[in-house]
């Protein structure tokens, strides 16, 4: 069974929102219908998305770490908004485990909202239905697009490519190797929801450095250097000479 | 949580008009089997009116909840898996049976069922029925708070336990203050269970109090971001004028505030009540017992503001600073 998912690399995203601008660009432009802004442009100043950059610092000051964590849907494969759901508007894919809300059913109870720990459902103000990532199902199937860009928007826009997309469950594919080799891990696992989308740690990479590899222990020119004591006696060259 | 009028005046507005339903229903039962006086059906005529009226109000107050409550229907097709849809069907079966049960009082229907004689079989049955629903109708309530698991100040049987007896105890004070107009043999009989169910209560809201206020939480940030370090502070919540993530799971009140709330309910819905019912049977005061039941109602309107407000939600963990 085919699980879509994203596989984002902590150690390589920078926080630049372009996932978070490119996802709200798409999906506001899209067959749902706009993804509203409230008051975009006086006070207070709010609206839905379906992806944000968060930043976070660890350790304490002047050891720290910033992290950028972009946070979306991470279609659970265990999802717990979809059973709560009481109009069966919250679903999950059969074909590809792409969770979804069919906004024409949803009448806007906010209960999925409540049943997802993450946060990741938004409920729009003017639609009064609620959104969240579709994982851009309607760019990942449509043959009018060229081939390398049935992919989110998110995933295209990243300009580090610290976002990577596949099927999780295929051993060989992009993300379960990443996951496999780079620690990936999941988000709240002792909740049970098993995350489809994974995060990869912050990784040091450091070059080690022996001495052995500054200094060579065989250096034929140190050789040359190892002079024996002259004789005294009067050798054959002496002789020659 | 944010609490939401809405829902607060649904499930104390139905909770109410059960609780009205059983003591109507546990009087007639108690009557035909001669422990208490018989009663003119037009005391279970305004009673099953009055249950059904605030049935009524809930079910109204909920569509303020909805998006989009025309299509409300589809709540009720996924009864398998959510609680949410299971209320959704047991609250018309608990408001048809209630007015069945009014109605066949009104119209004074007499078949001898049992074979015995015994007055009112009909509505005997009907009540029965009701009766059952009105507690899978508490249970679905109670459940669609305590079914989710990572809210953990709900997720016990506490919970549901508390919607039954708080439900019951405001129903049988309002059976009281009603029993005190048209039927006063019974007032005793409703007065003492309101008492009962009313400490009942405050047992089960103490000890749920107790637990949450030493509830662990499962989730921290650290598990949120899956960084393992003991010093993570968030910087930035990716957007600087909030969202549904920062309305809806936070109460947006000081916690001095949601203390003085604890305070309110507890004195509103217990010791207060209480002795107005006391003061009211002694004195034979219909008025103070309307007062124990509007006094009691409007603490259980502040105890529900409390529950909501003191959930505290595992996604509020990406979200504490701008």
């Amino acid at each position: 069974m085919t699980q879509l998912a994203l596989v984002i690399d902590l150690n390589v995203c920078v926080g630049c929102h372009a996932c978070v601008t490119s996802c709200k660009q798409w999906n506001t432009s899209g067959a749902a219908g706009p993804l509203f802004d409230d008051n975009p442009f006086t006070k207070d100043p709010t609206g839905t998305f379906f992806n944000r950059v968060q930043t976070y610092e660890i350790g304490n000051f002047p050891h720290t770490e910033t992290l950028h964590f972009p946070k979306s849907c991470l279609h659970c494969e265990d999802s717990p908004c979809v059973p709560v759901c009481p109009t069966g508007a919250s679903y999950k894919r059969e074909q590809d485990g792409i969770v979804l809300v069919d906004y024409d059913k949803c009448i806007g109870c906010k209960y999925c909202s409540w049943a997802c720990p993450y946060g990741a459902r938004e409920f729009d103000e003017q639609d009064k239905v609620m959104r969240k990532c579709t994982l851009c199902v309607d760019r990942l199937y449509d043959e009018t697009l060229p081939e390398a860009e049935r992919k989110p928007a998110c995933v295209l826009a990243c300009p580090t490519n610290a976002r990577l997309y596949g099927d999780v469950h295929d051993p060989e594919s992009e993300v379960s190797i990443a996951i496999r080799e780079e620690g990936g891990y999941q988000l709240m696992p002792e909740w049970g929801t098993k995350p489809a989308n994974h995060y990869l740690p912050r990784r040091k990479t450091k070059v080690h450095i022996h001495e052995d590899e500054l200094v060579r222990v065989d250096n034929p020119l140190k050789k040359e250097d190892i002079r024996h004591e002259t004789s005294t006696e009067v050798t054959l060259d002496d002789w020659l000479m | 949580m944010h609490p939401a009028f809405s829902v607060i005046f649904l499930t104390t507005l139905i909770g109410t008009g059960q609780g009205l339903f059983l003591a109507l229903f546990s009087g007639q039962t108690y009557s035909a089997v001669n422990l208490l006086p018989a009663q003119h059906s037009s005391f279970y005529i305004t009673g099953s009116l009055l249950a059904l009226i605030l049935l009524i109000g809930g079910l109204m107050a909920s569509f303020f909840h909805l998006g989009h409550p025309e299509r409300a229907w589809r709540a009720a097709s996924q009864w398998r898996t959510s609680w949410l849809s299971r209320e959704v069907i047991a609250l018309p079966i608990v408001m048809g049976l209630v007015f069945f049960y009014g109605v066949f009082h009104w119209i004074n229907w007499e078949v001898d069922l049992f074979g015995n004689q015994l007055p009112g079989q009909v509505t005997l049955i009907i009540g029965a029925m009701a009766s059952v629903a009105v507690f899978l109708l508490y249970l679905c309530t109670g459940m669609i708070y305590a079914s989710i698991k990572f809210l953990q100040e709900w997720a016990t049987s506490l919970t549901v336990i508390n919607y039954l007896l708080f439900g019951g105890a405001s129903g049988f004070t309002m059976a009281t203050a009603i029993a005190a107009y048209n039927a006063p043999t019974l007032v005793g009989f409703y007065g003492s269970w309101a008492i009962i169910l009313t400490l009942a209560g405050l047992v089960t809201r103490t000890v749920s109090l107790y637990r949450n206020a030493n509830i662990k939480a499962v989730s921290t940030v650290q598990t949120a971001i899956g960084i393992r370090h003991t010093q993570v502070q968030q910087k930035a919540m990716g957007m600087m004028g909030g969202s549904y993530n920062t309305r809806e799971y936070f109460h947006g009140k000081t916690a001095a505030f949601l203390k003085s709330i604890k305070y309110i309910f507890l004195v509103l819905v217990f010791p207060l009540p209480i002795m107005l019912i006391v003061a009211g049977m002694k004195a034979d005061s219909s008025l103070l017992l309307m007062l124990a039941f509007v006094v009691q109602f409007v603490g259980l309107m502040f105890e529900r503001w409390f529950f909501f407000a003191q959930a505290n939600h595992p996604q509020n963990l990406y979200y504490q600073t701008i």
